[in-house]
Parts: C-alpha cells; structure tokens; sequence
C-alpha cells in the first residue's frame, strides 16, 4: 500500500468501528469481573475486530447476517444500537433481545441482524435458508454467515455449505479462524484444510490476512459485489488470531507461553491500522479521540443498561408460542 | 363433500395453500417425484421446482434452511421422510426452530409445518417404525399434531400452514391410503379433540392411528352393550383437556391409548391430568408399546402393537370395577 492511495477517512471510519467493538468488549468484561453484572458468560472478539469491521463494509441494512457465541463485533457492525445490546449483556429490560437472550443470542433483526447461536456451526444451515428465502422471493439482498475455525468440523458445515452450492444462493460463508476450538489448537483437530473442503463443495473460496481491514475490506467488497451480481454462494477463510481466552474468565493458559503477547505487539488489527494512518498522515491525536470516543460512548451503554430494570417477570411467558402458549397454561 | 385418502387429503390442503400464498413451499427429498409415499405427486407440475424443491439427504440442513428461510419471509413446509430420520435435525428443530422466538426476544417467527411420517408400517424394523410424539410435546416452542382422519389431515394441514408457530406434524404411514369423506368448508383448531364417536360408560383416548383403533374397539363394545366414548386428540399440544375431563366426569372410566412406548408416553400426561381434576370409579389403564424394540419380522414386531382387542379389554376390565 503506498501511502496516496491510502483513503482516509474509510481508514478513520474502520479504525472507529474497531475501537467502538474493542470498547464495548472490554466496558463488558469490566462489568463482568469488577461488578458482576454480565451475568453469564461472553465470549470476546478481542484482536478479530477487523473480520466484523471489512466484511460488513460493503453490505446494505437489508442484508442479513448471522453470527456465533463471539458475535458482538459483527452486531455492532450491522449497526445495532450498543445500548441495547449491553442491557442484554446485563439481562435487562429494554435488551434488544429482552433480556430473554444475553450475549450468545444477541440479535437484532432490525439491521437484519438474525442472530448469534449457541451452538457451533448451528447458524450455517440457517443461513443457507435465509438466502434460499431471499432467492423464492425475489430479493437482491445477500446473507453473510460468520463461523469460527471450530464449526467447519461440525455436520452442518457440510450440509450447509453443499446446500448454498446446491440452490446457487447469494451467501458469503466466513470462517473467522482464531485458530483456537475453546481450548483446543483447532489445527490438532482438523483433517486437511478447511478452504480446500469449501473448494471440493463447488465454492470460490479466497483465503485473506483477517487482521489487516485494509487489505480485507477491499477483499469483502470485491466478493460481496460478485455475489450480489452472480447470486453464486463464495467462501472466505479469515485468518486472525483470539487475543482473550474462550470466555472472559477464561485465562487460556493453555496456549504456549507469551504467544498472545507476541500477537498483540505484532498482528493486532487495530495497532496494525493504526501503523497504517500514521505513515498516511493521521496524527496519534486524532486516533486517540476516536479511541476515547468509543470508550465513552460504551461506558454511557453500560450506565444506562446498569440503571435499567430487570425485565418484567411475567414476560418470561411471553414470545414462546402463540398457540398453546404458557401465558394461557405453563402447566 | 369428496371422498379421499388420507395422504391426498393433505395434499389438497397444501395445494389450496400454496394457490393463496406464494411464500408457501415444500422442500425435502425426492418431492419432485411425489415424495416416498407420494404424498407430493403432481404437486410438482403445478408449482414448479423452487416451490416443491427437492433436496440433498441432509436433514439437518432442510430443517436449518427451512428455518433460515422462515425467518426471511417465507413459509417453508420441510419433509423429513420419516420420522426416525428427523432426529438428525433434532438440534435445527429443538435448539433453534423451537427457540428462536423466545431467545431473540420476540423478534423472529417461525411459520413452518415439519411433515414427520411417523409409526409402524410393515416391517420396517426400528429405523423406520417409530412413534416420538411425546418428544416434542416436551419441548416448549412446538406445536405437536397427530391426525388420524382424512378430514382431519385436511383441516389441520391448513391449520398448521396458517400457524405462525412451528408445527411438528406427525402423519401415521399406515394410514396414507385410507379413505374418508373430507369437508373442505371445515376449519381446524388446534387443542380441540375430536370426538369420534359418543358413549356415557367408558372414555378412550387416542391419537393418530390409535384412535382409528379406538373407534373399532367401541364398535366391538357396542355389540356387548357397553357405550365407549371415543376422544381423538388431533392434537397433543395444545390438548383438550377440557374435552377429556368432560367426558371422565361423566364415565368415570378411563383408557389412553397409543402406539408409542408406554412409559412416559402422552398417555401418562392424560392420566395424570385425569388423576388431579377427577375422581374415576376405576383405575385408569394405560396402553402402549412395550418398552422394546421394534422388529422386522411380523410376530415380533406385533408384539410392540396395542390393538383394537386389547384397547376393547382394558375397557371392559374397568367396567369390573364397581365404585368404592
């Protein structure tokens, strides 16, 4: 990259994005061990913000995405309100998904957000579907389903994958590889190479740094735009790197010694931008402010979710079924 | 009024559903060429390949894709072939498809009918036998309906494609070819039994086939001057309960019957709720499966049926009780 063709203000737009991501993860790791008020468990995108912030670039509010147990970038990407998702976090009123939901199945259909899932690989099939609705009625909008290195080990990775293929659905499938399966080297884990099983299905796959969002952006927006003109499913594998453990208490001992030391010093995507601004004549100053900028707006998230109520106790009843609903007979 | 088999009766619903509402499709396996009962044929040639779509052999995906699509406007109706293979989507239908609604608070629907061709045939062996309604009634999210009539199959075929809810739709194989009159002026409502036939000494409860052994089993009672009262369920959640406790009230005998296992069948739900609200003049009976296994060879496997023989005993045997 040399630095007159360096755009700016989508490098300011990006660098925000990420920070705005790492702001919300880290005001919900604070509430969750200084305060105890996350009350479950979240699992951070700390050092994968730059997969969210380039993938989702080039898509319109009418595209759907869905997304893992690590969702929060990509929610906050599709430009869900970070208030409401931190009074999920708290399980409060007002929550985008009531309180009902918590961090693992954030979703906010409103930005066509359909979803975080609690089980691995589980929102790949769904996501074929969602497309294959968008191809029964007509629709232009495409789907970007995220999954981790871990899914691509699980059945619906074959079946959803073969499925898109199958119908010809316009489905962007993203592996955000972390490399890590929980606890587990996911490399130890895995037969062969998960791009090549995309490539066996029938996909054109593209294999990209998910840490660099210059580099990716322009990779996201090259595939998006074919899929939109071609409404032919593609595959991008995003290699990056979990910077937190699984879970938030999760101190990942497991991993060699220093070796997420050495990949926040060296591979952090927001550093890494923040390297790339710097040559392109942003100054520390304006970097900072938008650093600051996200903090604040996240720590008023967590305020204002800290001050909301629970939700209401008889809405527990509410939103299960219509017909034979408990609101009517829970027993 | 037109007479029709049961698999067609569902067929014509699906057809006139699919004339009024062009977000309703069908996906499964081999549907474009009628399905492995043909339940789907000529569909195909009305409404085209996308609406009647076939599919891989990947249950987990056509109950995820359904899903998926649901939630991006349609209304999917996913056939799993046979009910023992749906259990390979059983964390699509479960964990996501049931969930869904509740988890995101509100925010989504799930309008979907899953087709899951359930029960014994003939020498099916175990993989290709199995009655696992009450599995579903146990999870909150799921409507779970068992027809057992051509008329019944019609009517609440069209209720479960209007149903915004995800309905787990349990069509019984041996009956495919059964023939009955169908009113298509008739509505459906979930929750609400058929009453199949009236009687004031003995109540049976049933569902899906077993119920069309109910009723043979009241006739043969008739015969020895005993009134049964015959309850189809339709419908095991919602269930009527109001229907049943109604009729105990007035027989104060009861029998529940169906062709799953026995133990912690719906059939121990019915009793249970009997047990809370009534007072009965004899025990209740139980009939189900024993909890065995079901075979291919035709002794063994009439070993697992309840018939319409000993739903008629276990009648009769609570007419031998006389009130305390």
């Amino acid at each position: 990259m040399t630095l007159s063709n360096f755009d700016q203000e989508k490098g300011l737009a990006r660098l925000h994005l990420m920070e705005r991501i790492r702001a919300f993860e880290e005001a919900a790791r604070r509430a969750a061990v200084d305060e105890g008020l996350v009350l479950g468990a979240i699992h951070l995108s700390i050092g994968q913000e730059a997969v969210a912030a380039a993938v989702i670039e080039p898509l319109r509010r009418d595209d759907y995405i869905l997304s893992t147990h690590r969702g929060h970038g990509h929610t906050l990407a599709k430009g869900a309100d970070a208030t409401a998702m931190m009074k999920e976090l708290l399980g409060r009123e007002g929550g985008c998904c009531g309180g009902k939901g918590g961090s693992m199945h954030i979703a906010d259909f409103g930005v066509r957000m359909l979803g975080a899932n609690g089980v691995v690989g589980a929102n790949i099939t769904i996501a074929a579907g969602a497309a294959h609705g968008i191809k029964l009625l007509g629709g232009d909008q495409i789907v970007v389903c995220f999954f981790g290195d871990g899914a691509a080990n699980r059945g619906p990775f074959l079946e959803g994958v073969n499925w898109a293929g199958v119908f010809d659905l316009p489905i962007l499938f993203v592996c955000e590889d972390n490399q890590y399966s929980a606890s587990t080297l996911t490399s130890d884990m895995t037969s062969g190479d998960v791009a090549e099983r995309a490539r066996a299905l029938g996909l054109r796959t593209t294999q990209a740094d998910g840490n660099d969002v210059t580099g990716l952006a322009a990779t996201a927006a090259e595939i998006t735009a074919r899929i939109r003109e071609t409404g032919k499913p593609e595959f991008l594998h995003a290699k990056t790197y979990r910077l937190s453990g699984h879970t938030y208490f999760d101190p990942a001992t497991y991993r060699p010694e220093g070796e997420a030391d050495h990949m926040r010093e060296t591979a952090c995507p927001i550093m890494r931008l923040r390297t790339d601004l710097t040559r392109a004549g942003v100054t520390e100053g304006e970097m900072d402010a938008l650093r600051q900028a996200a903090a604040e707006e996240m720590a008023a998230a967590l305020d204002a979710a800290r001050a909301a109520p629970w939700p209401a106790d008889d809405s527990v009843f509410a939103d299960v079924q219509d017909i034979g609903s408990p609101v009517e007979e829970a027993f | 009024m037109a007479v029709m088999s049961y698999a067609d009766a569902a067929k014509l619903a699906i057809a006139e559903a699919m004339r009024a509402d062009p977000t309703v499709w069908c996906v499964g396996e081999d549907l474009g060429r009628g399905g492995v009962f043909k339940q789907y044929t000529g569909l195909v040639e009305e409404f085209g390949p996308d609406r009647i779509s076939d599919a891989p052999i990947s249950e987990a995906a056509i109950m995820g894709a359904a899903f998926g699509a649901a939630m991006a406007g349609t209304r999917p109706i996913v056939e799993m072939r046979f009910a023992d293979f749906a259990l390979c989507a059983t964390d699509e239908l479960v964990n996501q498809i049931a969930k869904a609604r509740f988890m995101f608070g509100g925010q989504s629907r799930a309008p979907m009918v899953i087709r899951k061709p359930m029960g014994m045939w003939r020498s099916s062996a175990a993989q290709h036998s199995q009655s696992l309604e009450s599995w579903y009634v146990h999870i909150p999210g799921l409507v779970v309906c068992c027809p057992a009539t051509p008329q019944d199959n019609y009517t609440m075929m069209k209720a479960a494609i209007a149903c915004d809810d995800p309905v787990v739709y349990l069509e019984h194989k041996d009956i495919w070819l059964t023939e009955g009159e169908v009113d298509t002026a008739r509505t459906g409502a979930f929750g609400k039994a058929n009453i199949r036939r009236e009687g004031e000494d003995v109540t049976l409860v049933s569902w899906s086939n077993t119920a069309n052994l109910c009723v043979a089993a009241a006739e043969a009672l008739a015969q020895e001057g005993i009134g049964a009262e015959v309850i189809d369920l339709v419908s095991l959640w919602p269930w009527d309960k109001a229907a049943v406790l109604e009729s105990v009230r007035r027989t104060g005998r009861l029998v529940v019957a169906h062709e799953s296992v026995a133990v912690a069948g719906f059939g121990a739900e019915v009793v249970a709720t009997v047990a809370q609200n009534v007072m009965l003049k004899a025990p209740p009976v139980r009939l189900g499966s024993p909890r065995g296994l079901i075979a291919y060879a035709p002794n063994l496997e009439d070993q697992m049926r309840v018939t319409a023989e000993m739903i008629a005993a276990a009648a009769k045997k609570t007419m031998e009780t006389e009130p305390a």
